[in-house]
């Protein structure tokens, strides 16, 4: 039984679609992430789930009672629902304290205690409730935001790119936070994001939004290796896609001949590779250029030369033009360790890891 | 200067004559008046501000932006204009309860501009987090919206209680006794210098506990918005059903605080005929308004300079004491500048009483803040990095100064000069004690003929002032908007 559910959800800004027919339902106390572009639509989701704007049609039910349900609606703040905006939108006249009170009756004699354990949840310092929000850094701002919103123990939290504006280091350390503590607490979460690395790595349930529709929800596993489309595919990370002839659940293609994972499919097909089924071993070898390509124990393996390296760290970029076609337009984008680069012009031998996955849509 | 001036005539005067000057019945009459007017204008005026506000800002309502204009096109009208047209409307009017209406009406202008730049630039997510924290549309307002305008409503305030203080023409004619009006009478009169003076002195100190009492409760608490990115527009609130008593409001107030005035001046227009604009008086009165405007103008933003200079490529502590000096010298009541000047003048200056030159000093002292402000901003817009690229190319400092910055600066140095010389066109209380006789400005030519409730001959002065104002009024408008980053 999910949670919470949305059928059918459908919003217009005049003559901008921003909503199209959307589905989602969410378990009680998982984590899905809504990702995609900017402008696709997400957070308008959000902010219709949260009650700060109206949809045009459909439905939203939270725990079998409905929230929105054609022209009903139950404004903001009869809804229950926690919400952290992309800045944390602290209240800037009221000190770290008050604002986390926020939500709490005033009066209440358990309100300081409250405060303190949630400040001691999201991992903050107790010195800090009677500072002011602008004397706090970005993140310690967003945890006092989560704090907030997690006083009146929601149902539901709904968190607005709250990872966007802080830096890197930052944002793995706070995300970790969040989750684990909206997991301890047991809150559903939906995270809007345009980040799909923090989509993958945060939610039980990922939504792929693009133009206003949810293209593709399932687990984050799922949607990597087997993505609906090409625009999917790169959105989640980046794909090596390749036309390919597929047969009997093996594809014909530039690389060899690979296992397929839809076995059933016949003629020609799109395959998708991720960058890390390849893995390049350098092989100054001259290998007979005529042997063809052959399926060895542990992969398939084809032959190929490098022309391009970029030097990027740890994991570096090599570009390599399969020897197999000559004259092939685009090169091979490989990742490889920067321990044993090798140089420019140097034959390499490329071995393909796992199966390949093969688009639902039709070849374009 | 003014403020040494009260000291010394304090030393001066004697400490028992003094004491006995201002611990009397009718300083206390005074002091009840004032403070009434005070009190009960302002929580009125902060009332029609934020309303205004709220439903041109936040509502949906029909013709917002007209309404939005509407609501500080009263500014354009001199506050002795607001109540000359009330008296005509309702002869009757008079005491504080007309004192409270006019002066809402003449000034609220001052605290809608503040308060609508300020909800214009408040961030609506705050608003969408209070109200996923289960507060109601109402408690929003009070708890997040209202604490923080108050920045916008302290300053708003501070400019309405220093206007209440310092108008004299607007209470005269309404017959409202206020420190101002009964300073000028003494001195008229009278001429009873100590007396005239120890009411000063009692002035000064309203003004300045006025600003004290802006300075604690203003805070050093920041509202900026937390946060980086640009907020989000505001969703207007659907007023639906509500929507026709809401229009009533602006309506109401557009109503009482243009349409009096505007049909007033219309109807008297239309009465005088070609009669009242006849004869070289009016003329007359331009050109010296002209002259005295312009003069005053160019002193001041000249003045100015030295200091919008220091304060834009030096700043530093001495400087900002002597700047902040200057603002609340410019903040003083123009009477309690005159009385000073007159008195200065009289003892240690004799040959320079009532001439022209007393007249611009105290120009000078009134204007100085307008000016500087708008030299400071002009003068930030030519930074120091361009007359040093002009230096490096082989230009002398004077050059690149004359090269650069003076001519990146002047059209801001033009506006302030203007805004200056509208002030000036529009000063009547200064003009009054301080003018050679003979004098004839339109301010003061408007104010003889009402005095001899000639109210006809006075229309056509009034309109030239009201429409020497416009574009002061127009230019604010359009900077708390730019303000506001729209």
């Amino acid at each position: 039984m999910s949670f919470l559910q949305v059928q059918g959800l459908g919003k217009r800004y005049g003559n901008a679609v921003a909503l199209e027919d959307v589905d989602l339902s969410v378990h009680a106390g998982s984590r899905t992430a809504i990702v995609g572009r900017s402008g696709s639509g997400k957070t308008t989701l959000l902010r219709i789930v949260a009650g700060f704007e109206s949809a045009d049609s459909g439905r939203i039910l939270l725990d079998g009672h409905p929230l929105v349900d054609g022209a009903g609606i139950v404004p903001a703040h009869r809804r229950g629902i926690g919400y952290v905006p992309q800045d944390g939108a602290l209240f800037p006249h009221l000190s770290i304290a008050d604002n986390i009170g926020f939500g709490l009756e005033r009066g209440d004699a358990g309100r300081r205690s409250r405060i303190l354990e949630l400040l001691d949840a999201v991992e903050l310092d107790p010195q800090m409730l009677e500072r002011r929000p602008h004397e706090l850094s970005g993140g310690q701002q967003q945890r006092v935001a989560l704090a907030r919103a997690l006083a009146r123990k929601p149902a539901l939290m709904l968190l607005d790119e709250p990872f966007s504006a802080l830096d890197t280091g930052l944002r793995d350390s706070l995300r970790r936070t969040v989750a684990r503590v909206l997991c301890e607490a047991g809150i559903a979460t939906i995270l809007v994001t345009h980040d799909q690395a923090e989509a993958l790595s945060f939610a039980d349930q990922v939504a792929v939004m693009r133009e206003g529709r949810l293209t593709q929800v399932g687990s984050p596993q799922e949607l990597y290796r087997r993505p609906r489309d090409r625009e999917t595919a790169a959105f989640l990370g980046d794909a090596i896609i390749l036309p390919a002839d597929v047969e009997n659940g093996w594809a014909s293609c530039s690389l060899g001949r690979l296992a397929v994972s839809a076995g059933s499919r016949r003629g020609a097909a799109e395959i998708m590779l991720r960058p890390e089924q390849l893995r390049l071993v350098v092989d100054d070898r001259d290998a007979p250029p005529n042997v063809p390509p052959n399926a060895g124990e542990s992969g398939v393996e084809s032959w190929g030369r490098v022309i391009d390296v970029e030097f990027g760290g740890s994991v570096c970029k090599v570009a390599v033009a399969l020897g197999t076609v000559p004259g092939q337009r685009n090169p091979l984008l490989l990742r490889h360790s920067s321990l044993d680069l090798p140089r420019i012009g140097s034959r390499v031998r490329i071995h393909v890891e796992g199966e390949a996955h093969i688009f639902d849509t039709p070849l374009r | 200067m003014p403020l040494a001036f009260v000291v010394w005539i304090t030393f001066q005067t004697g400490w028992d004559t003094v004491v006995e000057l201002v611990f009397r019945r009718r300083v206390g009459e005074l002091l009840v008046n004032t403070l009434l007017l005070v009190l009960l204008t302002l929580p009125l005026s902060i009332l029609v501000a934020v309303t205004l506000a709220w439903l041109t800002e936040r509502s949906d309502l029909p013709g917002r932006r007209f309404w939005a204009w509407l609501a500080v096109a009263p500014l354009a009208v001199p506050a002795f204009v607001h109540s000359y047209a009330w008296v005509t409307v309702a002869p009757g009017l008079h005491g504080l309860a007309a004192a409270v209406l006019v002066s809402v009406l003449a000034y609220s202008p001052f605290l809608y501009l503040p308060v609508a730049a300020q909800l214009r630039r408040l961030d609506p997510t705050m608003e969408d987090v209070a109200a996923s924290l289960g507060h109601g549309p109402w408690r929003v307002f009070l708890t997040v919206v209202l604490p923080q305008l108050r920045l916008a409503v302290c300053g708003g305030s501070l400019l309405i209680g220093l206007h209440l203080l310092a108008e004299y023409g607007l209470y005269v004619m309404i017959q409202f006794d206020t420190f101002t009006t009964a300073i000028v009478d003494q001195f008229q009169s009278a001429y009873n210098g100590p007396a005239a003076n120890m009411l000063a002195g009692v002035l000064v100190l309203l003004c300045m506990g006025l600003m004290g009492g802006e300075v604690l409760l203003r805070g050093h608490e920041r509202y900026a918005r937390v946060g980086s990115g640009a907020a989000r527009r505001a969703a207007p609130v659907e007023l639906g059903r509500a929507t026709l008593p809401c229009l009533l409001i602006p309506l109401l107030f557009a109503a009482l605080s243009l349409g009096v005035p505007l049909l007033t001046l219309g109807r008297w227009l239309a009465i005088g005929g070609s009669r009242i604009w006849q004869g070289a008086d009016i003329g007359g009165a331009i050109v010296q308004t002209v002259a005295l405007a312009l003069a005053g103008a160019l002193l001041t933003t000249l003045a100015a300079a030295p200091m919008a200079w220091l304060s834009v490529r030096a700043p530093g502590r001495l400087q900002r004491l002597l700047e902040a000096c200057h603002y609340y010298v410019g903040s003083l009541p123009g009477v309690v500048v005159a009385l000073s000047l007159v008195t200065i003048t009289v003892r240690v200056a004799l040959p320079l009483y009532q001439t022209v030159g007393t007249v611009l000093l105290a120009y000078l002292l009134l204007f100085l803040p307008r000016a500087l402000v708008g030299l400071r901003a002009s003068l930030a817009q030519a930074p120091v990095e361009l007359e040093r690229a002009a230096m490096a190319l082989g230009r002398t400092p004077l050059q690149a100064v004359r090269q650069i910055t003076f001519r990146l600066a002047a059209p801001g140095a033009a506006a302030s000069m203007a805004m200056v010389a509208l002030g000036i066109t529009n000063e009547l209380t200064a003009t009054l004690m301080l003018a050679p006789s003979g004098t004839r400005t339109l301010a003061t030519e408007f104010w003889s003929l009402t005095s001899e409730i000639d109210y006809a001959g006075a229309a056509p002065y009034a309109v030239m002032m009201v429409a020497a104002s416009l574009p002061m009024t127009i230019l604010l408008h359009i900077q708390s908007k730019r303000a506001a980053g729209r």
